[in-house]
């Protein structure tokens, strides 16, 4: 099936398998952030952000991505890099495997609660599974941006 | 000590790469049109393979290769990455005609897509003789059933194995007579505990991916915490020689000890071999949790003894051990169960340690964080607490009373004597910042919730005394900066840059003047591999000895460029200095020199092992609010204070801590391994092995009591693996405080707490 999709600003035409999810289809087309934990739609690492909401890739076939703009990690290198520095700052990050879906899920929870509570940040982003870091460092690492956002930083 | 960089909280090298998802790991760097290898597994726990066809797999598209038991070499080996001659028996084949678990392989099938791979699967017709399974590790020992009948099963080491037994290992050691100090105790706790086979589940899979080099070598690019192990076993496994091989590591998606067993790599490496072609193969979520190398499953019988006043005289512990289908780190995860849990208690004069491993017909154990001393700990500590309740006394009190101190001997502890430890510190801060004499035991908050408290304490060991070898190769370059050439696998622990940073201390640098190359067994100095909580401490001293010799090495070539005697000249940060009128040969002047007329390679490599294995030790108090109706437990507050020595780096040190302590309450509460009647497992992807989310973990806090460890790195000790000792027993306990049943079973889940009696055993 012939499918037309906006990968981070750049439009892709491709004839794709029916079956084929939208996380191979975006790893394939060279967006290597993307992820995969599980195959239960359960560890939240191939989070991506499709119309500009934050979806599961490994629950979505590519053919229902027609039409739509996608966004990964690679397309938002600078809110992800300005964001991600206050993780590194907690050492947060540790193996890093979960770190792409955390950061797109995020920086959705930004868009939408621009200065979300600790229950709120929690809360939305409690699909997004680490085994590495307790989550405590995430949660120091966020609080820390949203206060430096707050405070006006540039 | 005035430290400039070691103590820092500084970055991970890495962290921004992997922050904004650079292609780091091994499925982000490798060719795309590399063979897809799968296997078909057995769905049967215990079964000989009479008939195994494959023509109509093998003429199916896009197929390369199927493989069986035929035609894999006859020689068995083991998966566990140890020092040989390792103590895991050699038990496996590549493939076998007798299938010992459900999940354990029957053929290997290559081909071009995962599609065409998955197709072919299904059409391999395979005939079994179904035999009846061993499936409680309870009875294995001596059973009927034998696990391993074989002739060409082997045990290398002296371990007690016998597989017309079911035996994979078995010892007794002790001091003392315990059972003469034990009929003198006013109060003896004799009780059995039992806990699970939980998973690693870190959240990159295996995965590994080899080709053929330009040499005809096999190539094999692997999420892996030990190359070196990982070429041995290749070797063996394949019948090759070592010098065909050559294993490397990109950034691991976390290992916890699962990538201390090669549970991935044969598969592709064989096929590779075989056909010449790249491949890899990457395990599903579900055969991750199926067919790998989770802890291992211990029922652990402990008596302590103590008298009214509290002192503690006598431990007795015997540990019968579940290793599954096969051996991997089945007779050395046992021993920590003992050896390090009694040496927590220092008074202790006589105690006696006993095991036994017991193969079962269910997936092979492996390492996992805390290998042994978690479920030690678990059953030890809950004895501890269950003694403190006979005895009326605070079991804060009474470990003050009867812990281990600094400079006591440790006969448990393989006679070694607690050169650092400040257990003592940590227990009284941690009682300060959970609030303990104010919240212990419990309050009732009269909305049909309690809260409550409990208590641990831990320790673990820094690498394995005389066994581990940690290298480290430190080269200056051209412009004065520093290449660090390193074994040891960093897997998001951060080690890569810990080790730098010892390095920038020692040549008086920029931690960003130090470039790491991780783990590759041709370039890197040889290196046991990142485990047994080694890395900072074995190779964090390669570390500190290659860079004193370097520095010999960089003042022979100042002074040369100074016309001056070596003793003439000082080394500093920057360069070369004359003592006598101050002038500075700069590093990159001496890098210059270097590659002209030059006969000092700045070059050197060190390896360090240690007699010694100094335990880090810790104390963990836990604050849960417990629902009486529903049996929810919730964790208000967990208060770790650990004594890692020196802390190298505070930010990696506590996130360390931290996700442990995760792990641990996951442990504790939730994490489950259960089989049906005939042995298969429930708990096959995440959504049924429920691991902590962030709604579950609730405040962690984590502070550091330090030692100084004379013979370890700038005083530092291990950090890896003690940390997930202390929520299990300090979790029981808060929940007896809460409930006054005792749990002596791992998960402690609501249905038991609502419904358990007063042993926490529900009753059908």
């Amino acid at each position: 099936m012939k499918i037309a999709v906006t990968v981070n600003g750049k439009r892709i035409e491709e004839d794709v398998a029916c079956d084929l999810l939208l996380v191979d289809f975006l790893r394939a087309h060279g967006c290597y952030s993307v992820k995969q934990g599980c195959e239960t739609s359960g560890c939240g690492l191939c989070t991506v952000i499709l119309n500009g909401d934050p979806v599961l890739s490994c629950s979505i076939l590519a053919v229902r991505a027609d039409g739509c703009k996608v966004e990964t990690l690679e397309g938002l290198k600078e809110e992800a890099a300005q964001f991600g520095a206050f993780i590194a700052d907690q050492g947060a990050e540790q193996c890093g495997f979960c770190n792409p879906g955390l950061m797109m899920n995020a920086i959705a929870l930004f868009r939408e609660y621009p200065d979300p509570d600790e229950e709120t940040i929690r809360e939305y982003l409690a699909g997004n599974l680490c085994r590495c870091s307790g989550y405590e460092g995430q949660l120091r690492g966020i609080q820390a941006f949203l206060q430096w956002k707050k405070e006006g930083q540039p | 000590m005035n430290l400039k960089a070691v103590s820092k909280p500084i970055r991970k090298k890495d962290a921004m790469a992997l922050i904004t998802g650079q292609p780091v790991f091994m499925d982000d760097m490798i060719p795309g049109n590399c063979l897809i290898v799968k296997v078909l597994r057995s769905p049967h726990a215990n079964a000989i393979i009479e008939d195994i066809d494959i023509d109509k797999a093998l003429k199916a598209p896009g197929i390369e290769a199927i493989y069986t038991w035929k035609d894999v070499p006859d020689k068995r080996f083991t998966m566990a990455g140890q020092t040989y001659p390792e103590p895991s028996p050699y038990d496996r084949l590549i493939l076998d005609r007798h299938v010992r678990y459900v999940g354990d392989p029957v053929a290997i099938v290559a081909g071009d897509t995962e599609k065409a791979v998955e197709r072919a699967l299904k059409m391999i017709q395979v005939r079994y003789t179904v035999l009846e399974p061993l499936l409680d590790f309870r009875t294995a020992k001596d059973h009927t059933i034998l696990v391993h009948p074989e002739e060409n099963w082997q045990s290398l080491c002296p371990v007690g194995a016998d597989n017309k037994r079911n035996l994979c290992a078995s010892q007794v050691s002790g001091h003392g007579d315990v059972e003469q100090v034990l009929s003198q105790c006013d109060v003896v706790v004799d009780q059995t505990y039992h806990t699970k086979a939980c998973q690693q589940a870190m959240m990159e899979t295996f995965r590994t991916y080899c080709s053929i080099d330009q040499y005809g070598r096999l190539n094999i690019l692997s999420s892996t915490q030990i190359v070196f192990h990982v070429r041995r076993i290749i070797s063996n496994a394949l019948g090759i020689p070592k010098s065909r091989i050559r294993v490397a590591k990109p950034r691991i998606g976390g290992g916890f000890g699962a990538k201390q067993t090669v549970v991935a790599e044969i598969f592709p490496a064989f096929v590779t071999w075989k056909t010449g072609k790249p491949s890899k193969m990457i395990f599903t979520r579900e055969e991750s949790q199926t067919a790998s190398s989770p802890r291992h499953e211990m029922e652990i019988h402990v008596r302590v003894g103590a008298m009214k006043d509290g002192r503690i005289r006598a431990v007795d512990l015997y540990t019968l051990s579940n290793t599954g289908a096969y051996g991997e780190h089945g007779p050395t995860t046992v021993g920590l169960s003992g050896h390090k849990s009694i040496p927590l208690y220092g008074l202790v004069e006589a105690h006696r340690f006993a095991y036994d491993v017991v193969y079962s017909n269910v997936m092979s154990a492996g390492a996992y964080r805390g290998y042994g001393a978690t479920q030690g700990i678990f059953a030890l500590e809950s004895a501890v607490n269950e003694l403190a309740a006979k005895l009326s006394i605070d079991p804060v009190k009474l470990r003050m009373m009867n812990m281990v101190r600094e400079g006591q001997a440790m006969p448990a502890y393989y006679g070694e004597t607690a050169t650092s430890c400040a257990l003592n510190r940590c227990m009284d801060r941690a009682r300060k910042m959970i609030g303990w004499d104010e919240k212990y035991p419990c309050r009732d908050l009269g909305n049909g919730k309690v809260r409550s408290v409990g208590v641990a304490m831990a320790m673990q060991g820094s690498g394995i005394s005389g066994v581990d070898v940690g290298s480290a190769t430190i080269k200056m370059n051209e412009e004065g900066y520093y290449t660090l050439s390193i074994g040891a696998a960093d897997m998001g622990t951060g080690c890569d840059t810990i080790l730098a940073q010892m390095a920038a201390e020692c040549m008086e640098c920029s931690v960003d003047n130090i470039a790491v190359l991780g783990a590759d067994t041709d370039s890197s100095p040889y290196d046991s591999g990142s485990y047994a909580s080694s890395t900072t401490y074995v190779t964090g001293k390669a570390v500190e000895k290659a860079c004193r010799k370097l520095k010999d090495q960089i003042v022979a070539i100042g002074a040369e460029l100074l016309n001056a005697a070596p003793e003439e000249v000082q080394f500093e940060g920057g360069g070369v200095r004359r003592l006598s009128d101050g002038k500075l040969a700069s590093l990159q002047e001496i890098g210059t020199k270097s590659m002209c007329g030059n006969n000092q390679p700045l070059t050197v490599t060190e390896s360090n092992s240690s007699p010694a294995s100094p335990p880090p030790f810790m104390a963990g108090m836990v604050e849960i609010e417990l629902d009486k109706e529903t049996g929810h437990v919730e964790i208000v507050d967990y208060a770790a204070v650990v004594d890692c020595g020196t802390v190298v780096n505070p930010n990696l040190a506590r996130v360390q801590t931290e996700g442990g302590l995760a792990q641990g309450i996951g442990m504790a509460l939730y994490e489950n391994v259960q089989y049906n009647e005939r042995g298969r497992l429930y708990e096959n992807s995440l959504m049924q092995y429920k691991i902590p989310t962030r709604l579950d973990v609730g405040k962690l806090r984590v502070e550091f009591e330090s030692s100084y460890e004379p013979t370890g790195p700038f005083g530092a000790k291990s950090i890896g693996e003690i940390v997930i000792n202390t929520p299990a027993p300090a979790l029981a306990h808060a929940i007896y405080n809460a409930t006054g049943k005792w749990f002596r079973e791992l998960p402690i889940t609501p249905e038991k707490i609502v419904m358990g009696d007063k042993d926490g055993k529900i009753l059908s």
